[in-house]
């Protein structure tokens, strides 16, 4: 018999937090992490002591992981996770966080995520990311993300008909969104035609397809919805969340990601619809990722994604407000705190402490995440509905 | 199609040599079955002894049922083209000098789908396509998509050539020109197109048969070397060592006996002198040219070959000393192989068995005829392998090898 996910009943997240991006910086992903983990406790008012619950996502820690960042920055939590798992690491830090919270594990859990950039960096991750990458994809091209995404892209196009201008309405639209946040390293406004005659970079990405590489840090809190008012912090609640990994691992050419098989979970969970969501913040390393997400989170059908984006705005005052803050097309890609970009935004949105354009009358927002592309697809996938107070 | 390659211009020899750089060259241990497989020109994939799933990436165990007992088996590599890219921006500088690079997604028959390099003659996918492993210039495998049926001018795809050390328009040493090898060799490399053959020849007041017809041959030019003396072999890779794109060490000495039936060491010296040492001074004198022209444009120095024998694996006490300076060879030529991996020039070790010459008077037949074994040296040159063993009876040697040495070793002494 199947059982029912146990709902999240007066677990919230609050205290959005980011460290400014950077294009580069000579500091190490522990300094990004250290400035998270401190701007949440002075923002909550927490004493450091009373954290006693640490989650960490980064790719750049090593030799370190989240015990050695315990004693580098002085917290002795009863709970801790490591989450190295790129652009689905912010929906599975909530998840699993709630969950800690939930069952008294923890009574506040600060998810922190951050990573460097130094000149050097991208290109020593991406030659040396997995076992399988390094056997199986980066002698070809040594293209790294972009020629992986290349292939699922042309596939994409292929086999429903999208067309360059489909995506490129996901990355015009964003930018728009970006241009009054003011973390996102893209200030200027990007039109249809710089994005279609942008170079290209692995056919047919263009440049604008591409994130760009940075340093930088996210961070927020989980707590019980009681505590979050005994310190007077906006907050929202979590509705539903899912993960899954390696999805589908029988599809020969990745059209889908893990969300298609618990996204009717995660609304029943939810209590919620598609319909019910005003905004969306997908994981957008490459608009193709973008569309699959709609589609697998119940948006649109399978393959319709390009005629949902032709028939929708997704500015933060369109039909469909998507990744509102710009997201990692327009504000930058810092490592695994990428993976934290959408979900702080969403917290944003639904507290009333946005940075940027507001979504008017947000009442519940969905975050997704996708990552890791261990050899010719992305593992990681995750969702979760939140909701304002 | 591809167009045919045209002969290169002259170097300008104001400009400065490319240095060489590699494809990454990392790979975890599974993975160098692969490697294993290609070096011999097989495509051979991780399939399961117990459920029979076969899989890709290598991994340590069975994807689908948890087995450890993984065999390597050889695929025909048909499949399916469904996605393909050109990359314009490469992490990696071998790759960053040579863009834009064709790449393509395959969907195997047999299964998994695998990333390759994909030959500028598949047509836009959806398209049918046979999968091939070859050695790339980091000496490792990787899988190249051609189109099923073979189409003209193949060879001379321009990625395709960055894995191929094909002798076409190349210039080529071959050591010994007065063995019948040696002068077949010279045949089928004009032949394969190479743009100008230097043919060693030790002692010149001999007049050998076949020379006179080697000369005849406009790209052939026969040049003095004696590999037993250090001068000679200094002052022709002083000469010619900087436009040497494929050496091919054919010189040997071959004496039949082996320890009891021969008394003295003069003969075994003889064959130590030539089919050792004689490489160790080749190595040494022509190596680090050879080694710094590894990206020298379209004719790069790409190939060293050494005539080895099966003999090298296991002894064949019947001809015991040469088989015992054949394996010092043998030894030696992966010392000079892990020195010339940096460069991207592989090291191409031949395996014959018996060949039929004069020295093999009191051997039955099969045995290698020259011009068979100079048309697989030249093919092993044309894809993309290290190790070729030549013959029936050499295939039948390497098979008794792998399944059981000692057994081999037991049945020799017969």
């Amino acid at each position: 018999m199947k059982r029912n996910r146990l709902r999240y009943d007066g677990i919230v997240v609050a205290v959005p937090v980011t460290v400014p991006y950077v294009r580069y910086s000579i500091r190490s992903a522990h300094w990004f992490l250290g400035r998270a983990l401190a701007e949440l406790i002075k923002r909550s008012g927490i004493a450091k002591r009373d954290i006693d619950g640490l989650c960490v996502s980064s790719f750049m820690l090593a030799p370190d992981t989240a015990i050695g960042l315990t004693q580098h920055l002085g917290v002795s939590p009863r709970w801790l996770d490591f989450l190295p798992i790129g652009g689905a690491s912010g929906v599975v830090a909530l998840r699993r966080a709630a969950r800690a919270v939930q069952a008294g594990d923890a009574d506040v859990v600060a998810c922190i995520a951050g990573d460097a950039n130094q000149t050097e960096s991208f290109r020593l991750n991406v030659s040396n990311f997995s076992v399988f990458s390094r056997d199986a994809s980066y002698p070809y091209g040594s293209g790294g993300p972009n020629a992986s995404f290349a292939f699922l892209t042309a596939h994409y196009m292929r086999k429903f008909g999208a067309t360059a201008e489909d995506f490129g309405r996901i990355c015009v639209d964003q930018r728009t969104n970006a241009l009054s946040f003011p973390h996102a390293l893209m200030k200027k406004p990007l039109t249809m035609d710089e994005y279609l005659n942008a170079r290209p970079i692995a056919d047919p990405i263009r440049l604008f397809d591409c994130v760009m590489p940075c340093a930088g840090g996210d961070a927020f809190l989980v707590l019980r919805e009681e505590h979050a008012r005994d310190l007077g912090l906006p907050f929202a609640r979590v509705l539903g969340t899912i993960e899954r990994h390696n999805a589908f691992p029988d599809d020969p050419i990745q059209m889908r990601g893990g969300w298609a098989m618990d996204v009717d979970d995660l609304y029943a969970q939810a209590g919620v619809t598609p319909r019910d969501i005003d905004f969306l913040q997908p994981y957008d390393d490459y608009p193709v990722i973008v569309a699959m997400q709609i589609e697998d989170l119940g948006f649109c059908a399978k393959g319709e994604a390009p005629a949902f984006l032709r028939a929708n705005t997704m500015t933060c005052d369109g039909t469909f407000p998507l990744n509102t803050n710009g997201g990692q097309l327009s504000v930058g890609q810092a490592g695994a705190a990428g993976g934290f970009l959408g979900l702080v935004e969403a917290i944003r949105q639904l507290t009333g402490e946005q940075l940027g354009a507001k979504v008017p009358d947000a009442k519940v927002g969905m975050v997704s995440g996708f990552g890791m592309i261990n050899f010719d697809r992305g593992l990681a996938s995750g969702a979760a509905i939140l909701a304002r107070a | 199609m591809v167009k045919p390659l045209t002969a290169p211009r002259r170097k300008n020899p104001i400009l400065r040599t490319r240095l060489p750089t590699l494809p990454p060259g990392a790979r975890s241990r599974p993975a160098l079955g692969m490697t294993a497989a290609a070096a011999e020109g097989r495509f051979a994939l991780q399939t399961c002894k117990d459920c029979g799933t076969v899989q890709y990436p290598a991994r340590e165990m069975c994807v689908s049922c948890l087995s450890d007992k993984l065999l390597w088996r050889d695929q025909d590599g048909a499949g399916e083209l469904i996605s393909e890219t050109v990359v314009h921006h490469s992490n990696n500088l071998f790759f960053l000098e040579r863009l834009p690079w064709r790449l393509g997604m395959v969907k195997l028959d047999c299964g998994p789908s695998v990333v390759v390099h994909l030959h500028a003659d598949v047509p836009a996918a959806p398209a049918r396509v046979r999968v091939a492993a070859c050695l790339d210039r980091a000496s490792q495998a990787v899988l190249v998509a051609f189109p099923p049926e073979d189409t003209p001018n193949m060879a001379d795809d321009r990625q395709l050539r960055e894995m191929t050390c094909d002798p076409k328009f190349r210039k080529v040493l071959v050591t010994d020109g007065k063995t019948a090898v040696g002068q077949a060799l010279v045949q089928a490399l004009a032949k394969a197109g190479a743009g100008l053959i230097w043919v060693g020849y030790a002692e010149p007041w001999k007049k050998y048969p076949g020379l006179e017809a080697l000369k005849q041959l406009p790209q052939v030019t026969l040049v003095p070397l004696d590999v037993t003396n250090g001068q000679s072999v200094k002052e022709l890779a002083g000469e010619l060592g900087a436009r040497v794109d494929i050496l091919v060490n054919n010189a040997e000495v071959h004496r039949a006996y082996g320890i009891a039936a021969r008394y003295g060491t003069d003969v075994a010296r003889a064959e130590m002198d030539v089919n050792y040492f004689g490489l160790l001074r080749l190595a040494q004198e022509f190596g680090p040219v050879m080694r710094a022209r590894g990206a020298d444009g379209q004719n790069s120095a790409v190939a060293w070959v050494n005539l080895l024998s099966i003999y090298a694996l296991s002894n064949f006490p019947a001809h015991g000393t040469f088989s015992a300076s054949k394996a010092a060879a043998y030894s030696l030529s992966q010392c000079l192989r892990a020195e010339m991996k940096p460069s991207g020039v592989r090291v191409v070790n031949v395996f014959p068995g018996p060949i039929d010459d004069e020295w093999n008077q009191m051997l039955l037949p099969p045995k290698v005829a020259p011009g068979a074994l100079a048309g697989a040296i030249v093919k092993a040159l044309q894809g993309g392998v290290e190790d070729v063993y030549p013959g029936d009876v050499a295939q039948e040697w390497l098979v008794r090898w792998r399944e059981n040495p000692k057994g081999l070793e037991r049945e020799l002494s017969e």
